[in-house]
């Protein structure tokens, strides 16, 4: 429940101060914008457009999702949070407020996608809705977690994608895999071995997050 | 009235190749003030984070105790109120929101009374629902000691209390300080003669710069 109030306060404060919603906009905005520009009147394939869905995807979590932690270190309240509460409540919080970010945003992009490109025809939705749903909470923890270390380092725009593509790649391929098979209408039977892939790296993530917080949190 | 004990067993603390104390061995005890004294860079500060349980030792022991049991690292934050320079309060909030949020996130009960009574003590009863970013740095040192005691806790540690206060916010301090003192355990952190004249007994961390004193 505290974790709840952690995630009402962040809430709150990104409605003040915008910090991440609108960083979040406007990379989705242009991003789509420069795609469809540069296509043109060209026809893409259904597989290039669910490629395209995920690399928008991945960069808008860069360009938005460390907000969680940068924030606090940046405006020197990493101290007040440590006195009212323990760092698995903050984490938790924190964890929250990142996976209403990514669904909202991801949410947000898949239906520019849909209503933008023609190409972008998925013929299994229950498989992609799956993919989507476990795609998403993956992002979430492994950008809480990457965000909680880059906020105390010096270089914290440029550390966070590097140190996020090689965290996330495993998570993004496979992605790239089960959108495909639910462009393809194949079943959701043939494809257990990616959904069990994502729900392993969801829990690996989970496990090592939670383990790690507690040394990155304390100085 | 419950015992507070706070047990330092050879406590050292080294930032890279540079020693800021050693071998402090120490037990601060309910009803009492003590003072933290020392020139600038002495390591007043990291004591008191040390001391808050912000900060780790290098080597050594703290021990937080109430009516003798030992107080688990994950409950310590409750027992705590710490003022001091390096805390930053939310700007984009107002004083009761900011409030809210911390008893909240403590999971401690929202005490309005309570509230009320330290707004008009530190007079900003009046503009307690406006923006923080608009407060001065007196007004926003007042609210530090308004977040550090709402939640009633056991041990205060005030690192530099008195700065950026006028002369009648300074005695509003030292009188909640004595005030406190009489049920908790207060520790001052501070160079200013007046802010260590409140003091029952002062520790110079300068004398654990080589060796446990004499």
């Amino acid at each position: 429940m505290r974790s709840y109030f952690v995630f009402r306060k962040d809430w709150q404060s990104e409605l003040r101060t915008r910090y991440a919603i609108n960083a979040l906009a406007m990379f989705i905005l242009v991003t789509i914008s420069v795609i469809l520009f540069s296509i043109g009147q060209e026809n893409i394939s259904e597989y290039l457009t669910g490629g395209l869905l995920w690399v928008v995807i991945f960069f808008s979590a860069m360009s938005g999702l460390s907000r969680a932690f940068v924030s606090e270190e940046e405006r020197g309240t990493t101290m007040t949070l440590q006195l009212v509460a323990s760092p698995t409540v903050i984490f938790s919080g924190k964890l929250i407020f990142n996976i209403v970010l990514v669904f909202l945003m991801n949410i947000a992009i898949t239906f520019l996608f849909i209503i933008l490109f023609d190409s972008f025809i998925i013929n299994n939705y229950s498989l992609f809705f799956a993919a989507f749903v476990l795609g998403n909470f993956g992002i979430a923890v492994s950008s809480t977690i990457i965000a909680a270390i880059i906020s105390k380092t010096g270089s914290k725009g440029t550390l966070y994608p590097v140190l996020s593509f090689p965290i996330l790649l495993p998570l993004i391929l496979t992605l790239l895999e089960l959108t495909k098979f639910a462009i393809d209408g194949e079943l959701i039977e043939d494809s257990f071995v990616e959904i069990f892939v994502l729900i392993s790296y969801d829990v690996i993530m989970l496990t090592a997050s939670y383990l790690l917080f507690d040394f990155i949190w304390k100085e | 009235m419950s015992s507070y004990i706070l047990s330092l067993h050879n406590v050292t603390k080294i930032f890279g190749r540079r020693l800021i104390f050693e071998n402090i061995n120490f037990e601060f005890i309910s009803g009492k003030i003590y003072g933290l004294a020392g020139p600038n860079g002495s390591g007043k500060s990291t004591l008191s984070k040390i001391l808050t349980g912000l900060l780790s030792t290098t080597s050594g022991k703290i021990e937080h105790k109430i009516n003798d049991k030992v107080i688990d690292e994950d409950r310590l934050q409750n027992h705590i109120g710490f003022v001091s320079p390096y805390l930053v309060l939310y700007d984009e909030f107002s004083t009761i929101e900011n409030l809210q949020h911390f008893c909240a996130m403590r999971g401690v009960e929202y005490n309005q009374e309570k509230v009320n009574f330290l707004l008009n003590e530190f007079n900003i009863y009046d503009r307690r629902n406006e923006l923080l970013k608009v407060y001065s740095s007196g007004m926003k040192q007042r609210i530090k000691f308004i977040f550090a005691m709402l939640h009633s806790p056991n041990f205060l540690l005030f690192d530099e209390p008195t700065s950026n206060l006028d002369n009648l916010g300074k005695e509003k301090v030292y009188e909640l300080t004595q005030k406190e003192a009489e049920d908790n355990l207060v520790v001052i952190a501070s160079n200013e003669d007046s802010d260590l004249a409140l003091c029952n007994e002062v520790i110079n961390i300068s004398d654990f710069k080589r060796g446990t004193p004499n």
